[in-house]
């Protein structure tokens, strides 16, 4: 697209990693073979996707305007990067940023980036990624060059392989960690980019480091392996290694990682790694994707049998150097500060003593702090990156990091100096206080630009950060630290399952009409790497999430017992309560003529617009499908209750049973008759919407459908308490995917 | 005219009288009607809010070869033409054909019931950019090259009234520069005057 293109391969030729400007040459001819149809679509996409560029929403050439759907008439025709992915259609591009680690050039260079590809905006990722939004793929090799030469690669951002190696971005500085993990993240990241053993994955794997057990900021428990600092005595000396956990992963249903190992030496971490993704690799699910994450083959096999195939394949694999290599550096690796550490500012300034209480860390080295640097929906300007580019020079040694809540941390900043840092912030727009606080909101990018998005997230957290970015310093002390934490749909990119106050969009119909929804999750833990996931409770129209975040932040201050959590009030309370307390803002509105519910946040286009025309010939089996739908969440409602209580069997069972609900009420849409018999009703489910893919996602495709026959599969097994809550999570998705198939059969059955 | 320079990827922003009285959120409902209207010769695509962001993109018409915005950049809020696909022609037509969008897109804000006629031109101030660093790089030589270029269009838009011209000296920014005419003029007047 950029008429200089063809410029930037000589102008940085010499001044990027050979490596580097090798793969972007490679990439660069698959883009020209593509373009003469010499690479298939599917294959090119592959290609696209392991370099992080991604396709966007209303990517497949057409886009719902409110009243219809419009065909999208691209320059390149019917030319495709993917299947049903236009060339020309704006993508994302994702760049991964190992353990969030930049230095000041590399801000420049994103900056520039985002300036002269993207819109002028950077968006840090829930993975310390960035993402640039609206590139045009003939501009990705030159993007690609101008990070290569930076020192930075998009290769591995995305598709089949091992994604970001994150980190805590404390590392280091922390007053209570065990030790600084940045060079093992380090290490790790670079002994597994473009690795042989990590090429043949049926989905993507994600590693993750923390310097503790007790904080969030490493998250080990939400990925695919995870590592917490560990050390031990051998000999009367102190042995560095980790705890080593596998198997974690949010997603549509979130699995708590496993112990693998209590203490692995750092020596190891590397080729235990390797040994898990050839097991991975070799043993992991290919065909159906739905279930090719690590965890499912972890829960198939027990971490004891998997644990056994790991340590066989560690026997086996050929020494390689780089295992050790970095092992007497990494315990010598430190940063150091640009300026003498400093003594506490005073100030009278109500700005800085709140961006003071909330903004800023004390680090382990006395008279130095980290400054956190809150971005609004993880979103910075091009120029606001150079300007933090300027600050990280003049204060530190460049230090600064990305963080999984979507901000920057300048490390090493002396107290002498946080006035002036301050100062410098909120010229720029950078000084907003409120970091880590109720009103830091996470979300993912939902319907903004995904191509999964349900709901509108970033319009939802852009809503609610508005709303309590005044009022938040007046709430109670008990509510300002809540976590909220937005997905568009149920992948969980907004990490829902670990917030405070968690919700993923979902869709329901009111009336005859689609209503953009959240469900609302509540109980999960952001401490302790992300210690619990919490359960939906009740889906609500995305307008009065607003109310909700109100009403359930009121309930905790009045009702908080001394010291207690909100993770523990919800336990205490109870959903069945919680629940009763929001039933009332899940009703359509009183006034009918209130069209605000069909449109959704930051978006005045009426949601599915196209179903209202039609919808009105449902008539009474409408109101049939939505009564038996209800009853099917009522049924799933019980199984949580039972889960809690500790009544595990009939957890699954009901739950189980919740999905049968569901799949009769679409069942009797087309056959009225239908019995109370479990097989006649999956029989008839699966022929009637499955095999006719009625009931088909357009990105999962049968995947919840698949839940229901898998449950019945097993539905002569003792549940167990982790088997139980799963199945209440898939239950729940595949509840949501009814009244999804529902809404769109409102469009095409003539019923 | 003849310059060393292919200026591509040409930006203009035309800057907004009291711009603390406009409210950008009416602005979403009325891009979605130009998508809706494919009202430009461009290819309209979506809408991106940045609203949150201080002194930020603001709200973005995104267009296959080009992006219309209310761009609220180093806290100066005016109406931005951003043309992404490249163009035939010489610089002189690139520059016109951005400002001429500029100057439609005005129009049709100004003129926007939604917006209650908040949102004006201010007569006065326009910035250029060209938005591509290795074409085009902030520095003096750039500057001395597209001289007579940007004096031959500023000519034209002006009809041969005076006007200033400053250039910001980072390195690291785009290649931009502010004009200011020493009187007012409205949009069409400017239009009328491209058109000439």
């Amino acid at each position: 697209m950029k008429s200089s293109n063809a410029l930037w391969k000589d102008a940085l030729s010499g001044k990027m990693p050979e490596n580097l400007a090798r793969e972007v040459d490679i990439y660069e001819t698959e883009i020209t073979l593509r373009k003469q149809g010499k690479i298939d679509e599917r294959l090119f996409a592959e290609t696209r996707l392991r370099r992080g560029t991604y396709g966007q929403r209303y990517d497949n050439g057409q886009r719902y305007d409110g009243t219809k759907f419009q065909e999208i008439h691209y320059p390149s025709g019917e030319l495709t990067k993917g299947p049903n992915t236009m060339w020309d259609a704006p993508g994302m591009q994702r760049i991964k940023i190992p353990g969030g680690g930049l230095n000041a050039d590399q801000l420049e260079t994103m900056a520039d980036l985002a300036e002269e590809y993207s819109d002028d905006i950077a968006h840090v990722t829930t993975r310390q990624d960035f993402q640039l939004h609206y590139i045009h793929i003939d501009d990705t090799p030159s993007l690609m060059r101008r990070l290569a030469a930076a020192g930075i690669t998009t290769r591995e951002a995305c598709g089949n392989a091992v994604r970001n190696v994150t980190a805590c971005p404390y590392a280091g500085v922390c007053q209570d960690e065990t030790f600084d993990v940045t060079p093992y993240s380090r290490a790790l990241a670079k002994f597994l980019l473009g690795h042989p053993d990590c090429q043949n994955f049926g989905r993507k794997f994600k590693p993750a480091f923390s310097g503790c057990a007790q904080h969030a900021c490493g998250l080990t428990n939400i990925h695919d392996v995870g590592f917490i600092a560990a050390t031990q005595m051998e000999n009367g000396v102190e042995k560095r290694g980790f705890q080593m956990f596998v198997g974690g992963g949010l997603g549509a249903v979130p699995y708590m990682a496993k112990l693998f190992d209590s203490f692995v030496p750092v020596g190891e971490i590397l080729p235990l790694t390797q040994a898990i993704a050839r097991v991975y690799a070799r043993l992991g699910e290919k065909k159906n994707r739905n279930r090719a994450r690590i965890k499912f083959l972890i829960q198939d096999l027990g971490i004891e049998k998997f644990k056994q195939l790991v340590l066989e394949e560690r026997k086996t694999l050929p020494h390689d150097p780089r295992w050790t290599d970095f092992v007497k550096d990494a315990e010598q690796f430190t940063e150091f500060p640009l300026t003498p550490g400093g003594e506490s500012p005073s100030t009278d300034s109500a700005g800085f003593k709140r961006w003071l209480k909330t903004n800023t860390r004390p680090q382990k080295q006395p008279g130095y702090v980290v400054v956190t640097v809150a971005l609004p929906l993880g979103d910075i300007t091009a120029n606001q990156l150079r300007s933090l580019a300027d600050i990280v020079r003049r204060f530190t040694k460049e230090t600064v990091r990305t963080t999984v809540e979507q901000n920057f941390v300048i490390r090493w900043v002396s107290l002498s100096d946080l006035a002036e840092v301050y100062k410098a912030l909120e010229a720029v727009g950078l000084g907003d206080p409120g970091a880590g606080a109720i009103v830091d909101i996470v979300t993912c990018p939902g319907t903004d630009t995904c191509k999964l998005g349900i709901s509108s997230s970033r319009g939802l957290a852009g809503e609610l950060r508005t709303r309590l970015a005044e009022s938040s310093f007046r709430m109670d002390e008990s509510v300002q630290h809540l976590h909220i934490k937005i997905s568009g749909c149920f992948n969980s990119c907004g990490q829902h399952h670990v917030a405070d106050l968690g919700f993923y969009g979902v869709s329901r119909k009111m009336g005859g009409f689609a209503v953009p929804h959240f469900q609302v999750v509540l109980g999960g833990e952001w401490e302790h790497n992300g210690g619990s996931y919490g359960l939906p409770v009740v889906a609500i129209p995305s307008k009065n999430i607003p109310q909700v975040v109100t009403r359930l932040t009121e309930r905790y201050v009045a009702d908080r017992a001394s010291g207690e959590t909100f993770k523990d009030f919800v336990k205490r309370i109870g959903k069945v309560e919680l629940k009763k307390a929001l039933e009332d803002l899940a009703k359509p509105p009183a006034d009918p003529t209130d069209r605000s519910f069909f449109s959704d946040w930051g978006d005045p286009r009426e949601y599915t617009l196209g179903d209202m025309g039609v919808g009105e010939c449902a008539g009474e089996v409408v109101s049939s499908v939505e009564f038996d739908l209800a009853a099917a969440e009522r049924e799933l409602f019980e199984a949580q209750i039972a889960l809690e209580g500790g009544q595990i069997e009939k957890a699954g069972q009901t739950a189980y049973h919740s999905m049968i609900y569901a799949a009769k009420a679409l069942v009797k849409i087309s056959y009225p008759n239908i019995s109370d018999d479990p097989g006649e009703i999956i029989g008839e489910f699966r022929t009637r919407l499955y095999d006719t893919q009625k009931f088909w996602d357009p990105y999962a495709g049968g995947k919840f459908a698949n839940y229901l026959f898998d449950a019945q599969r097993k539905a002569d097994q003792p549940y167990t308490g982790d088997s139980s809550r799963y199945l209440i999570d898939e239950a729940q998705l595949f509840i949501d995917a009814a009244h999804s198939c529902y809404n769109k059969m409102g469009t095409t059955v003539g019923v | 005219m003849s310059s060393p320079i292919n200026l591509q990827h040409v930006n203009v922003k035309l800057l907004a009288s009291n711009p603390e009285q406009v409210d950008l959120e009416p602005l979403i409902p009325v891009f979605h009607s130009w998508i809706e209207g494919q009202i430009f010769e461009e290819l309209l695509l979506d809408v991106a809010d940045y609203r949150h962001v201080q002194a930020g993109p603001g709200v973005v018409l995104i267009g296959h070869q080009a992006n219309y915005s209310v761009d609220n950049a180093d806290n100066r809020l005016g109406v931005r033409y951003n043309r992404k696909a490249p163009l035939e022609g010489s610089n002189q037509d690139r520059l016109r054909q951005a400002a001429r969008a500029a100057l439609a897109a005005f129009e049709r804000l100004e003129s926007e019931t939604r917006l209650s006629g908040k949102l004006r031109f201010n007569g006065r101030e326009i910035k250029l950019y060209v938005n591509d660093r290795i074409m085009a790089p902030n520095r003096s030589s750039t500057r001395e090259a597209l001289k007579p270029e940007l004096e031959a269009f500023l000519g034209k838009l002006f009809q041969g009234s005076e006007y200033t011209l400053s250039h910001g000296s980072d390195p690291r920014s785009l290649f931009a520069v502010d004009v200011k005419a020493n009187r007012a003029f409205s949009v069409s007047e400017l239009q009328a005057n491209l058109a000439s």
